[in-house]
């Protein structure tokens, strides 16, 4: 039964993000005008380009979600969703995992089917952009699930705007840290595959963990 | 729809509640049996709103205050929020969704019985829209929306935040009825509202007056 009401919850927030298709095109459109805009503001070379490219795909990827953080829990807050949940025949904590997994589906999966307009435009080489999108897959859980943390503690601010992503900033640099050198094969020690596991290591960690911290921010923020 | 309720009994001694280190309430008691409904009045702003987010564990408060006592164990607070309705003012509605989505959810979520939506959208008087974005819906029409849910959950407690506010007259007496229908079965109701529940056995409802510092219990069914 609870596995119903898991994946209830995962396929409304889906079928919702659909039907406001303007909010995740808009998220796209982000994602890859930065990707636009960097080979204006580097210059025309094409080797520095494509050498930081996987940060520029990785900074366009946090920026983007970042941008989306506002709105993870914003609506279900507004309209009374969240309270009448916690009546719900699962946890708090249960429903947060869930829709930490349904945020990852509507905001990060846009942005890796659309990544290789971005690895077009930088001139990236294909195993390099290979090793970008798994990069990409395993860090980018952690950025939602922290993400999610500071988007239930600010979800009672009328305007919380940019006080979430300036919250999990910190908590985010050792994602990007990872997600780099787990791209990067100047070292050939193995150190790019090491960060992969790590990676995905915090990746693992903070899906774990942070439904706790979201249930109980969301909690304290009815008081 | 009809699955047996549980008979909790709800103790409330000595609450006090402070919100935003302001004294809301003060030294409340109650007590609410299994089959009785409790109508909370008092003007605007006196703190019914804050009294039933209590009652439903949303505010801190001391643990021994409010008591959810079910088949004489105590304290069985898990339990009993998770067999609770609550119908705030926030509908809880999707509006990009359909009325039928919208209630299907709430019970796959709640672990109920999708082929009871129908029968509950009839008797809200929203079956003619079940396949409508719930963003058409009129304010009426969505608190109807919202208390299908009572509906189609069976839970042994409800409490309702103004269920009547944007309602119709004959909505008025949809939800006594409703209310009736859940008293029957013995299940809790505690209510803010100033509707006067058109009730066959009055006895089963309680009013209490919130106020400041007047604070007075009756009992509809011993004056009329």
């Amino acid at each position: 039964m609870s596995i119903k009401a898991f994946s209830a919850i995962i396929i409304r927030d889906v079928k919702l993000a659909t039907r406001s298709f303007g909010d995740m095109l808009t998220l796209v459109l982000f994602f890859t005008m930065i990707g636009v805009i960097i080979p204006f503001a580097v210059g025309p070379n094409k080797a520095l380009l494509s050498s930081i490219a996987p940060g520029i795909v990785w900074m366009a990827a946090f920026l983007s979600s970042l941008l989306a953080i506002d709105r993870f829990f914003r609506a279900d807050y507004e309209d009374g969703s969240l309270l009448a949940m916690r009546h719900a025949s699962i946890s708090l904590e249960m429903i947060a995992f869930a829709k930490l997994i349904a945020l990852w589906l509507t905001v990060i999966l846009p942005l890796i089917i659309a990544s290789p307009m971005l690895a077009l435009m930088l001139n990236m080489d294909f195993e390099i952009f290979g090793r970008t999108i798994l990069s990409l897959l395993l860090g980018t859980p952690a950025l939602i699930a922290f993400g999610g943390v500071g988007a239930a503690i600010t979800v009672s601010l009328k305007r919380g705007g940019l006080i979430a992503p300036v919250l999990i900033l910190p908590l985010s640099i050792p994602i990007l840290i990872f997600g780099i050198s787990a791209i990067r094969s100047n070292s050939g020690m193995g150190v790019e595959d090491n960060a992969m596991l790590f990676l995905a290591g915090i990746s693992l960690l903070a899906m774990a963990f942070t439904p706790f911290a979201i249930a109980l921010a969301l909690r304290l923020e009815q008081e | 729809m009809d699955k047996s309720l549980l008979n909790y009994k709800l103790k409330v001694e000595k609450l006090n509640l402070i919100r935003s280190s302001r004294m809301i309430l003060e030294d409340i008691a109650f007590e609410v049996k299994a089959g009785e409904a409790l109508l909370l009045r008092g003007a605007n702003g006196v703190g019914k709103t804050s009294l039933l987010m209590a009652l439903a564990g949303y505010l801190h408060i001391e643990k021994s205050t409010v008591d959810w006592v079910i088949e004489s164990k105590s304290n069985d607070e898990h339990l009993a929020i998770e067999d609770m309705h609550f119908i705030a003012h926030q509908h809880a509605i999707k509006e990009a969704l359909s009325l039928r989505d919208n209630l299907s959810f709430w019970v796959n979520i709640n672990g109920g019985q999708n082929s009871d939506i129908d029968l509950a959208l009839e008797q809200a008087g929203l079956n003619h829209a079940a396949d409508f974005e719930a963003g058409l819906l009129s304010a009426g029409q969505k608190k109807r929306l919202s208390l299908a849910r009572l509906l189609i959950i069976p839970k042994s407690i409800w409490l309702l935040d103004e269920p009547t506010s944007a309602l119709d007259s004959e909505g008025d007496k949809w939800v006594a009825s409703i209310i009736d229908k859940q008293l029957d079965r013995g299940g809790i109701v505690i209510a803010a509202t100033h509707l006067d529940l058109p009730m066959k056995k009055h006895k089963r409802i309680k009013t209490m007056i919130l106020g400041q510092a007047s604070l007075e219990q009756t009992n509809l069914g011993q004056t009329s």
